[in-house]
Order: C-alpha cells, then sequence, then structure tokens
C-alpha cells in the first residue's frame, strides 16, 4: 500500500485519464463541434422520391459539404418527400437553386447536390427548393433498361 | 403433487431473492449519500477499483480495437469500402463493446477482488464487531466501493472505447494504409453524440448498478440473513 498522497494523485490521475476519454469521444468521434458552434439555417426541398437518403446525409454545392440532411416526412396531401436541410449559415444560396439526390460511387451514399442558379435575391431561412430532380434507383433504372431491351 | 410443492416454493424464494436484492441496492444506493461528506473513503477504493483496473482496460481496449481494424479491413476491402473501417471500428465500441466488455473486465479486475475482501472480513467477523460499535457496515463498506464502482465504470468504458479506436486507427491507418482523413470523417459523419455516445456511457452506468450490486450481494448475502 502506497501512502494517501500517492493513491490520491494516481486517483486524480485516473480520473483526468477517463475524462480526457469522453471529451475525445464527444470531440473526434462523435464530432460533437462541427455543427453546434457556428450556426445553420434550414431550408426545404419537395422530392417526388427521395430515394435511400437518410438523416444526416450530406448537402454539398460544386462538391463541397456545407450541409446536413436533419429530416425528411412525407407530405400527406401531395405524397411528396420533404427533405429538410439544415446549411451552415456562412454561406447563402440564391432563391433558384435547384436541387438534386446523387449517389457517391455507383452503390455508395446518397447525398442532396445543390445547383445554385443566377438570381440576385438569396434563399430565405425556411425556403422552400422547387426545382428539385428525384433520386435515381438504381432497380427502376434497370427495370427501364430491361424493359426497353425487350422491346427492341 | 411434490412435483408443485417444489415448483412453487422454488418460484417463491427466487421473488424473495429479487426482493431481497432490490432493497439491498436501494439501501446502498441510500447510504451511498453518507459517504460525500468523507471523500477519503472515496478515494482508496477509486485508487483499488479504478487505478488498478486502468492496465488491463486500456491494453484489452487497444487490442480489440487493433483486431477489429484487421478483420475490418480485410472484410470491407472485399467490397471497396475500407474508407468506413473507421466508423465501424469507433460504432462497434462505443455501442456495444466499450460499455459490456469494460464491465466485464471490471467485474473480473475488481469485482472478485472486491468479493474475496468483504468475503475475509466476513469470515473474520470484521463486519460483526464493526456491528458492535454501532458502525453499519453498509455505509463504511459497501457505500464507498458501491460509489467508487459507479464513478470509475463509465470513465473505464470511456477509456476503452477510446483506446480502441486508437488501436484501430494504428492498424488500419498505420499498417494497412487506409486513408487518415477518411478514417476520422467516415467516423464523425457515422456517429451521432447523443444517440451513440451518450448511450454508451448510460449503458456503462446501468451496468455499473447492477455487477458490483451483484457482487455485493453475493459476498453480503449470508451476512444479511444473520443479521435478519
Amino acid at each position: 500500500m502506497q501512502n494517501t498522497k500517492t493513491q490520491e494523485t494516481l486517483v486524480g490521475l485516473f480520473v483526468a485519464c477517463g475524462i480526457a476519454a469522453l471529451f475525445f469521444m464527444a470531440m473526434q468521434i462523435s464530432n460533437l463541434s462541427a455543427f453546434s458552434n457556428h450556426s445553420s439555417y434550414k431550408i426545404l426541398a419537395h422530392f417526388d422520391n427521395s430515394g435511400g437518403l437518410k438523416v444526416k446525409s450530406p448537402v454539398s454545392v460544386a462538391g463541397v459539404r456545407i450541409g446536413r440532411v436533419s429530416n425528411i416526412s412525407i407530405d400527406t396531401t401531395t405524397y411528396e418527400s420533404v427533405v429538410e436541410m439544415q446549411i451552415d449559415s456562412k454561406y447563402s444560396l440564391p432563391d433558384d437553386t435547384s436541387a438534386s439526390i446523387f449517389t457517391a460511387g455507383l452503390l455508395g451514399e446518397q447525398y442532396i447536390s445543390l445547383e445554385p442558379g443566377g438570381s440576385e435575391t438569396p434563399l430565405p431561412a425556411n425556403g422552400v427548393i422547387d426545382i428539385t430532380q428525384s433520386a435515381i434507383v438504381l432497380e427502376q433504372v434497370i427495370g427501364q433498361f430491361l424493359f426497353d431491351k425487350a422491346a427492341e | 403433487m411434490l412435483f408443485f410443492q417444489n415448483l412453487g416454493n422454488i418460484t417463491l424464494s427466487n421473488f424473495a431473492k429479487l426482493g431481497r436484492s432490490s432493497f439491498f441496492l436501494m439501501h446502498t444506493l441510500t447510504a451511498s449519500i453518507t459517504v460525500l461528506p468523507r471523500p477519503r473513503l472515496l478515494t482508496k477504493q477509486l485508487y483499488s477499483i479504478g487505478v488498478l483496473s486502468f492496465l488491463i482496460i486500456t491494453i484489452s481496449g487497444l487490442f480489440v480495437g487493433m483486431v477489429l481494424g484487421l478483420q475490418g479491413y480485410y472484410i470491407l476491402s472485399d467490397f471497396g469500402a475500407e474508407e468506413s473501417l473507421g466508423m465501424m471500428v469507433a460504432a462497434s465500441l462505443v455501442r456495444e463493446l466499450g460499455p459490456v466488455v469494460a464491465a466485464l473486465l471490471f467485474a473480473g479486475r475488481a469485482g472478485s477482488a472486491l468479493t474475496a475482501e468483504i468475503g475475509l472480513m466476513k469470515a473474520t467477523e470484521q463486519l460483526s464487531g464493526m456491528e458492535m460499535m454501532a458502525i453499519d457496515p453498509l455505509k463504511r463498506i459497501i457505500a464507498p466501493r458501491f460509489l467508487a464502482g459507479l464513478i470509475s465504470m463509465p470513465l473505464l468504458a470511456a477509456l476503452f472505447s477510446s483506446v480502441g479506436v486508437m488501436g484501430g486507427h494504428m492498424v488500419g491507418v498505420g499498417m494497412l494504409g487506409v486513408d487518415d482523413g477518411a478514417y476520422w470523417s467516415q467516423m464523425q459523419a457515422g456517429l451521432d453524440f447523443q444517440k451513440d455516445i451518450v448511450n454508451g456511457i448510460i449503458k456503462s452506468i446501468v451496468l455499473a448498478l447492477l455487477f458490483p450490486g451483484l457482487l455485493f450481494l453475493k459476498a453480503m448475502m449470508r451476512f444479511l440473513l444473520l443479521k435478519e
């Protein structure tokens, strides 16, 4: 048994290590700091089909990630998919921006790509993107291809 | 007829055991409050429970992370998805392996030492001696150990997961050549603070309530029966 002083020092070191590990988990593993310390605003887009898009999927402009999908729900009157996105408030987009759902690679994750238009007025917070292109559903494309082949 | 008698007996006695354990847990929790004005008792137990488990937890965490990194790489590279290695390693460690394996190691390392210690105290009638001096052994012996377990378990689980993630990084990025940026960014994209990290911590706290509680119960059972 060591004396009480060393014991207490070791306990202090142990607790400090544990808290450092918790901090490491919060910051480095789950990236708590990424969107919490700078503000973001919300925009919406209506898609006919949002495919395999998920909450937290990236939203990018010209390949650069500027936000994340925060919610996906269905519009009960038009039966369209309503996708809510949180965009970093550093970036403002023109109000004729169009949105499309693309797939990273052939079978990769789906993400939203925004294509800014030429308008001068910026898209407000809670603004809705009207021009959208749905997700390409691979099964549909293959089905279409086979159907066309058969028709020939 | 005898069969039904036995069945009823077994059922009832099991319920009685469950009830007794619940009472015991409740008493220990209330007794834990009395430890707070005497932090010396707590640091002593934190030393023997937490600090002495530190080494085994970090070493096994490192190796579990390294194995996950290695095996995950071989399987993921078949699908050309070795960039997801970071997410796979971190998710399995933070959500499941961290709390559970840390708790098992904790039970093995600290729990057996605790049970032996208390068992010896009981066998040498130190506990009865304390009762004679009007010191509640539950407050003096059990509560500091219980509280120390409750404090050190989430910290140990966090250490296990963090060291494991670094071990996975060491093998995946250092030896097998996964991209460093992809390892961290996939991890950060795939894991949520609330859903994964906080839930992992809650899991380890629940295990910390159950494991040492059960160990103490086993150690104290005879003593409690004598008291009644």
